[in-house]
């Protein structure tokens, strides 16, 4: 989908506009827009009838919701308690190394962003990872490094075709 | 659509007839719950069918035809996540380990159209270090008892005629056909059944409580958030069988009289949510959701919230605010949901687990179902176990199964021939618990004698290179991440605690620090407002009470696990130094000096312990003490 108002306007519609949806809808405009800009968030309120520091007041409270631009890819790095013992602090200094970045940035060319979350639920595989969609598990520094010069790879040979 | 319960009994009968059939077929079941698919489960199940599709090309050869009908089915965790991905093929009930895309011709020339093994598939039993032909023949599965999780390798996740096939809504039949809403909640409390959401509080009581609050509007909400870190047998359970929970919530809404529910599942398990979300659309296909339940006049709908990532919004208050599209913050109790919840009507709040033992307890009735479990705790639990043990994953025993035979006898101990030196439990809001803990049952009553708690049910094994107190520290900054601010005790006491917390971690406390932070500790626990400021302070409080030396020898500027890099020393062996000046010139802070040809040293207090140096040397001279 484009990151336009009339998709926004379409989730807004299949949400019948009632304000207790109002996190699942900003759940799925993020998942459009990869943050939720200044603008959408008056939209959306204008949309539910709310004020808008209402549904800022929600977007800021959930660790999901980004208020910032996100990379195309966004890089989850778990530190749940599972992942923490075993090691995801040295998988942060490897996507550091790699990509010149910390938890809460994003690269200059808005290819990657990297967050840290509490706990994906894959803890059997720790220390473990979600970039966008996909779960990463069993990492080590180097794995990291491997998996996201393949991401910066593959995403220039999309560009190139 | 089944229009009555004849039709409904019918079905499932004619379900049972083909699921029979097909067992006794050739099928292969992959998992693909979380932990496999993040290994690649998802490839693994498309060149299965890929490499079936294109055999049927040749089925006359094989005469396989009329086992290719639908014969790879979706399966859910199988508890043994850390070997995934997972295959069964039935009936011969051949279980295969870490199978990659690989495997799958392999498979399928020789298991699918010879029956025979696949030898070096097999899962390794850690206790012999053999290999085992089926699931059923390891230590691993003997000595759990899977009730909640029955049929492993053997049910299919997404399919609602798989689960009826397996009994699945009879209990709801049989409620709905012959049972008074006072009936199944006398029953639910005769079982003993107790919330499996952390505080263990009496479902029958709490089911009691909502249908006797009068009011025409009724919800039931089933709490799937499971903010916890470490654990994730919610959703295991979600992926796995999402008709159980499904079951159970109808059931609860029958029996309380409501007639809308909600769901709540976090938005970081996106399998869960698909699962859930086909089981709710199947179900009402079928006519076991909506308007006039099987002709009986009851109706009940539910749907999915998506929760964003607050471990607040666990607490039931606050996450019905969550639920309204508020933030969701924690209100004082009472009143509590079951009289005023969602949007001030009564509302009935249980978590995953809980529900899915209610199928169960109507099926083999109140005197079965307490031979499980103990007297004061019956039943099973699921258990999620992560750290350094051989198998990693869910597994569910009884209660009152000890710590040492989950860790030992279950889980084959740990890894590396590591030493335990505790057991983190019940997640954030939990204790831990020492090795002298080992042996004791685990129950609700017992854990919270030695003020642990059952939590939600993840066991994080400790080894000794682990230091307690940056385990404590640990979960200080994530309660003082996600305190939700309200009440100041909360909020300002665990960043204060945080605070000392660091100060240990980096050699800089002192004596009052530890006098400070037991203060604060029970300071936290006596005045915030709810649950997450109440019990933040337990990670502190029981490391204190059993790892206290480790504490003190803080002060005395030893970490005993060797880990706070604070505490670490680098210094360059004389004897072993060449004086090569490798490790001088790689230095960032300049800490290394010498002579060439000579030992160099290290200047304690430039370095900045980056242990550069110790991965430059050739002649493995630095050491770290
Ligand atoms: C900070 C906090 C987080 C909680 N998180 C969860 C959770 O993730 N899942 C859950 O079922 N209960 C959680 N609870 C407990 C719920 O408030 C509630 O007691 C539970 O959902 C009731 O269900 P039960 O009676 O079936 O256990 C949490 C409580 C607190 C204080
Ligand atoms: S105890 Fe903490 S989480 Fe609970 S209401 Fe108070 S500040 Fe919020
Ligand atoms: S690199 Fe090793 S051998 Fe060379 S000077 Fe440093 S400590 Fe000595
Ligand atoms: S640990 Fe780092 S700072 Fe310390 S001496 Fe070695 S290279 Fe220098
Ligand atoms: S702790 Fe990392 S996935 Fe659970
Ligand atoms: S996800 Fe496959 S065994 Fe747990």
């Amino acid at each position: 989908m484009e990151r336009t108002y009339e998709a926004v306007e379409q989730i807004l519609r299949k949400y019948n506009y009632r304000r207790e949806n109002l996190v699942k809808i900003l759940l799925e405009v993020q998942k459009l827009h990869r943050y939720l800009s200044k603008d959408v968030i008056h939209y959306v309120a204008v949309a539910l009838q709310l004020p808008p520091a209402k549904v800022y007041g929600v977007a800021t409270f959930y660790a999901q919701f980004s208020l910032k631009p996100k990379g195309e890819y966004t890089i989850l790095i778990c530190d749940g308690t599972a992942c923490h013992m075993e090691g995801s602090m040295s998988l942060i200094k490897a996507i550091e190394e790699e990509i010149g970045i910390k938890p809460g940035e994003v690269t200059k060319d808005l290819k990657f962003s990297l967050d840290c979350v509490g706990c994906l639920g894959a803890c059997a595989l720790a220390p473990a990872m979600v970039i966008n969609d996909e779960v990463y598990g069993n990492l080590t520094p180097e794995k990291v490094k491997e998996i996201l010069r393949s991401l910066r790879g593959d995403g220039d040979a999309q560009k190139s075709n | 659509m089944l229009r009555n319960l004849t039709e409904a009994y019918e079905f499932i009968e004619k379900q049972k007839e083909i699921r029979n059939a097909k067992l006794r077929n050739l099928s292969v079941y992959i998992c693909v719950g979380t932990g496999c698919s993040a290994k690649g489960a998802q490839k693994v199940y498309r060149k299965f069918q890929e490499v079936l599709e294109r055999e049927k090309l040749s089925v006359n050869v094989f005469k396989m035809d009329d086992a290719h009908e639908g014969i790879v089915r979706k399966t859910g965790c199988c508890g043994r996540c850390s070997s995934g991905p997972l295959v069964v093929v039935q009936p011969y009930g051949y279980f295969y380990a870490h199978v990659g895309v690989d495997d799958v011709e392999k498979i399928v020339e020789r298991t699918l159209k010879r029956g025979e093994i696949v030898e070096e598939l097999l899962l390794i039993d850690f206790e012999t270090n053999e290999r085992v032909k089926s699931l059923e023949d390891t230590q691993l599965y003997k000595r759990q008892n899977f009730y909640i999780m029955e049929d492993i390798g053997k049910s299919e996740c997404d399919s609602i005629e798989d689960y009826m096939g397996r009994g699945g809504y009879s209990s709801l039949l049989k409620v709905l056909s012959s049972m008074k809403p006072e009936e199944v909640i006398e029953t639910i409390k005769a079982s003993g059944l107790r919330g499996r959401g952390g505080g263990g509080f009496p479902t029958g009581l709490k089911w009691e409580a909502t249908r006797k609050s009068k009011s025409d509007v009724k919800f039931v909400v089933c709490n799937g958030d499971e903010g916890d870190p470490g654990a994730f047998m919610n959703r295991t359970l979600l992926e796995r069988d999402p008709h159980l929970v499904l079951e159970g919530m109808i059931i609860a809404a029958y029996a309380v009289g409501a007639q809308k529910g909600y769901a709540y599942v976090r938005a970081e398990y996106p399998i869960a949510i698909q699962m859930l979300q086909k089981a709710i659309e199947d179900a009402r296909r079928l006519g076991l959701l909506g308007e006039n339940i099987l002709g009986t006049g009851f109706s009940f709908d539910l749907e999915i919230k998506e929760g964003a990532g607050a471990f607040v919004c666990g607490e039931e208050t606050a996450l019905l605010a969550s639920i309204e599209g508020k933030r969701g913050m924690p209100r004082p109790r009472p009143p509590y949901p079951a009289q005023a919840g969602l949007w001030g009507y009564p509302t009935l709040i249980n978590n995953v687990e809980t529900y899915a033992n209610v199928p169960r307890i109507i099926r083999d009735g109140v005197e079965k179902y307490r031979k499980l479990g103990t007297p004061g705790s019956p039943g099973t639990k699921m258990f999620s176990v992560t750290g350094p043990v051989k198998m990693t994953g869910i597994v569910e025993v009884q209660f009152g199964t000890t710590l040492r035979q989950i860790i030992f006898d279950i889980c084959g101990g740990l890894l590396n021939n590591e030493k335990i030196k505790a057991v983190q439990i019940g997640g954030p809001s939990g204790a831990c618990l020492s090795v002298e803990h080992l042996d004791m049952p685990l129950d609700y009553d017992t854990l919270k004698s030695v003020d642990a708690m059952v939590g939600s049910g993840g066991i994080v094994v400790i080894s000794e290179k682990t230091c307690m107190v940056e385990v404590a520290r640990f979960f200080l900054d994530f309660t003082k991440r996600e305190s939700c601010g309200k009440c100041v005790p909360c909020r300002e006491g665990t960043a204060q605690a945080y605070r000392i917390l660091e100060k240990f971690v980096n050699a800089k406390a002192s004596e009052e620090d530890l006098k400070n932070l037991e203060f604060l500790a029970k300071l936290i626990k006596t005045a915030s407002l709810c649950g997450l400021g109440k019990t933040a302070p337990n990670p502190i409080l029981s490391t204190l009470r059993w790892f206290r030396s480790e504490y003190e020898a803080h002060l005395r500027g030893i970490c005993p696990s060797g880990s706070c890099t604070a505490f670490k020393k680098y210094v360059i062996d004389e004897k072993l130094c060449k004086g090569c000046g490798l490790c001088a010139r790689s230095c960032p802070n300049g800490a290394i000096s010498g002579e060439r040809g000579k030992p160099y040293v290290i200047d304690p207090e430039k370095c900045v312990k980056c242990g550069l140096c110790v991965e430059k040397c050739r002649f493995k001279a630095i050491k770290v003490a």
